[in-house]
């Protein structure tokens, strides 16, 4: 179909900006941007109608990557979808497994040792630092910064990742939460290592923001690029970085407080503008934030054991029920949704993407900027493909 | 000044480039398949079956019973259960595979099968370079190709295999105690039957023997 | 529970006849959901984004669930009359009417109906989650449900992905397309009934389900073209 809408469609009358009319009486050009456009991360398509180079219309095409994870998950146990959830946000596969053991432990109603939440926000504060630096590294490299600054986040990224690999071993796929705690416990060996690379990682972001922060041809094409207001951001469900790029002070680690966020003290980096810039600057001082968590979390970690006693790995059948757990996911806010119907498997299986509702207001952002600063908007939302069409 | 933060950037890469010439921790490339960067100890590819000793049909833990094959999300472990039994590590008759295949082509390595194991029978391979030309059969192994012995398990995992010998012994220990204890108080039966009767004749029970050294 | 009632009393004083029904969850997570007319939903959708004590203004989650048509099996007891064989007074068989009364399990149908569920957030407020359901008349022809994406824009995509996967249909929705299956897909599949098409590309396996269907695929494939 053609992605060209009528005035009548347009005023349909729902919340939306005011649609960007062609100037002159040229025709308009239709561009598939994607799926094998080396932009879009993935299978990703973007119809864009151009005025010259003007965006007037951009319709985002899903559905390249769907192999139905909800349907699987509801063919299988609930332990059974715990490895498929590592390849939702292939990024982020711990963030992931803990938001899906703490849908399950709400609708179970398990508790969580002490140890396994500490290991848990180790974790999950180190993924945060990762996926940060890779997107960063993304975006300079869709601007045209070939390589350097992607392949200095990468160097990081690969420090961490052999962490996880040393604990959990596998670098991206982990499977290592589980229900009522964790899988094995981190040694002293394994938590010295990581004191060692988290003390490394202030000097990286120093030099990633020497490289980058001040640098004029970045402030030139991100300042005032993809504006995003904060309350079309609440409006349209956006969540993350993204969200808060929009200054909106809204972080789920200091809403719902689960695991034991509560304990550490960390700020909450706002953005003033809402563009591309913002939601680069936020991930920035996220990162310095997630260092300070880690730098706590590394001191205080108490012994103990990392599974709940009463937790069955085998057999396990919640009550009937269901239950809505959401955490801060790197990208934004993942949530799980679960019907139980007291069987070994979930009734209703459900993920809440946040790389698929972050994308609702591209085309906002996008319209009648150039067609190159699509590239770049695109590229500050983060989304993974595994995500968006699981 | 227009033109500061790029300066500043860009004496950042020189740092970086002067850097790599002298610091050895910014060397990373390794010449493989030459040179190899060592596995790391918890590592896993994909499973592998634990026998003990040196005949790995005789020693195979497996015990076919199936959680696995149940258990595995992608559905990849086929288990066929034999008619007849065998002695397994501690002595005791159990039935074993006739048949069980993993398709590594399906099988995501999550290691849920080695979580579930109840007879630490499957655990997790370092091996990687798999590669092969047959898309279909080479990546099917079955039972003799999966089974490895428990030196080579040690080999890989040191630790994680000496807390499971370690379990092992102590279910052996206590499987051997309560066989004893039985054997004891069948024995003590058996004399006290033998005073009541006295004209019966005396029956000898055997005691279990003793498995082959398996499970050290 | 005792909020899910507060509100629930605050939409009826709100929006009159509204016939907003508390759902219990029994699960240890308590988030019980309400209930909500077709009819009247978005009034009262409009009405918990912008009451200044609720300010549900961010749309967390949308999701379909699939109820398929429920056989429910109930015990009744039936009094039946019935001929006995008994033993006379003397010694001879006689036969007598007598009332017997035998359990018997009767099958009701309940029929089966499609469900959207959404969770409400409040940024401005930080409360939640407050769930919302509403229900299908049934899963064949009667789909329809009002679209939420006028209300909060964040149901854009997630009641496409509803429409999609379910087949319910949103009136009032501004682009109801289909999200994730391609255009000329015909059925819904994370519908609890929905048989996947058989046009299987024969990718051998050692065993299991996929060989067997690979192998009928095959099979009948053979078959047309003899």
């Amino acid at each position: 179909m053609s992605v060209v809408e009528t005035k009548a469609e347009r005023a349909a009358g729902w919340n939306r900006p005011p649609a960007v009319e062609p100037e002159g009486e040229g025709e308009l050009l239709e561009v598939a941007m994607g799926p094998h456009h080396p932009s879009t991360h993935g299978v990703f398509r973007m119809d864009v109608a151009l005025d010259g180079e003007r965006v007037v219309r951009l319709k985002p095409v899903f559905g390249y990557l769907h192999r139905n994870h909800e349907k699987i998950a509801e063919g299988a146990s609930y332990l059974a979808s715990m490895p498929y959830t590592d390849r939702l946000d292939y990024f982020c596969s711990l963030t992931n497994n803990w938001a899906y053991a703490l849908a399950v432990e709400k609708l179970a109603g398990q508790e969580v040792p002490e140890r396994a939440e500490y290991i848990r926000v180790i974790l999950a504060e180190l993924t945060r630092i990762q996926n940060h630096a890779s997107t960063i590294g993304f975006l300079l490299q869709e601007m045209g910064a070939s390589g350097t600054p992607l392949m200095y986040a990468f160097r990081e990224r690969e420090k961490i990742l052999d962490l996880f690999e040393s604990l959990t071993g596998s670098r991206m796929m982990c499977n290592y939460m589980r229900f009522g705690g964790c899988r094995v416990d981190l040694s002293a060996a394994w938590l010295e290592a990581t004191k060692k690379v988290v003390a490394g990682l202030p000097a990286f972001v120093d030099e990633f923001e020497a490289l980058l922060t001040g640098n004029e041809i970045l402030m030139a094409r991100c300042q005032g690029v993809g504006v995003l207001k904060p309350d079309l951001a609440v409006n349209a469900s956006i969540s993350g970085p993204m969200l808060r790029a929009s200054g909106v002070n809204y972080d789920i680690r200091k809403v719902d407080h689960y695991g034991i966020y509560d304990r550490f003290r960390f700020r909450v980096p706002l953005g003033d503008h809402g563009d591309v810039y913002d939601r680069y600057m936020v991930r920035v001082l996220e990162m310095r934030e997630s260092i300070g968590i880690l730098n706590q979390a590394l001191q205080e970690i108490p012994a103990g054991p990392i599974m709940d006693a009463k937790a069955k790995l085998r057999g396990f059948r919640p009550k009937p029920g269901e239950a809505y757990g959401r955490i801060e996911a790197p990208k934004g806010e993942l949530g799980f949704y679960l019907i139980s119907d007291g069987s070994p498997n979930p009734y209703r299986y459900r993920v809440r993407p946040p790389s698929l509702i972050n994308l609702t207001v591209l085309e906002d952002m996008c319209l009648g900027h150039n067609v190159a600063d699509v590239v770049l908007i695109f590229g500050s939302v983060d989304i993974v493909l595994g995500e968006v069409d699981r | 000044m227009l033109g500061e933060g790029i300066i500043k950037g860009m004496l950042e890469t020189a740092k970086n480039f002067a850097g790599s010439f002298v610091s050895e921790d910014r060397l990373t490339t390794v010449e493989y398949p030459e040179q190899r960067i060592p596995t790391a100890e918890n590592a896993r590819v994909f499973p592998f079956l634990v026998y003990d000793g040196s005949d790995w049909e005789a020693g195979m833990r497996c015990v076919a019973c199936q959680i696995c094959e149940k258990e595995c999300p992608p559905k990849c472990i086929y288990i066929e259960k034999s008619k007849d039994k065998k002695p397994d590590f501690a002595g005791k008759m159990q039935i074993y595979p006739t048949r069980f295949d993993i398709d590594i082509s399906v099988c995501m390595s999550c290691q849920i099968c080695v979580e579930v194991c109840p007879f630490e029978a499957i655990k997790m391979d370092t091996q990687f370079e798999l590669a092969t030309d047959d898309r279909f059969g080479g990546l099917l192994l079955d039972r003799r190709e999966l089974s490895k012995s428990n030196e080579y398990y040690h080999s890989i995992h040191p630790t994680e295999a000496a807390e499971v010998d370690a379990r092992l012994a102590e279910e052996k220990r206590a499987a051997e105690a309560k066989a004893k204890a039985a054997a004891v108080a069948a024995a003590q039966k058996a004399a006290a039957d033998a005073a009541a009767k006295a004209a019966a004749p005396k029956i000898e029970t055997p005691a279990p023997k003793p498995p082959d050294a398996g499970g050290q | 529970m005792q909020r899910a009632e507060e509100i629930k009393a605050a939409i009826e004083a709100a929006v009159p006849g509204a016939g907003v029904t508390v759902v219990p969850n029994p699960s240890p997570s308590a988030q019980h959901a309400l209930r909500l007319e077709p009819a009247h939903a978005v009034a009262v959708a409009t009405f918990l984004r912008d009451a200044p004590g609720l300010a549900f203004d961010y749309l967390s989650n949308v999701t379909g669930v699939d109820w398929l048509d429920k056989e429910i099996a109930e015990k009744v007891k039936v009094t039946r009359q019935v001929t006995k064989t008994v033993d006379g007074p003397d010694g001879a068989k006689v036969d007598q009417i007598v009332d017997e009364t035998a359990e018997e399990t009767r099958k009701r149908v309940e029929p089966g109906y499609l469900e959207t569920v959404y969770h409400l957030y409040s940024v401005a407020l930080h409360h939640g989650p407050l769930v919302l359901r509403m229900r299908t008349v049934n899963r064949t022809d009667q789909i329809q449900l009002p679209s939420f994406t006028p209300v909060w824009r964040g149901a854009e995509f997630q009641e496409r992905e509803v429409f999609d996967l379910y087949g319910i249909v949103f009136t009032g929705h501004p682009d109801l397309r289909r999200i994730l299956m391609w255009d000329e897909f015909k059925d819904h599949p994370m519908r609890k009934d929905y048989v996947e098409p058989d046009d299987y590309e024969y990718e051998p396996t050692a065993h299991d389900a996929v060989l067997k269907r690979a192998q009928e695929h095959s099979a009948a494939a053979e078959g047309n073209r003899e």
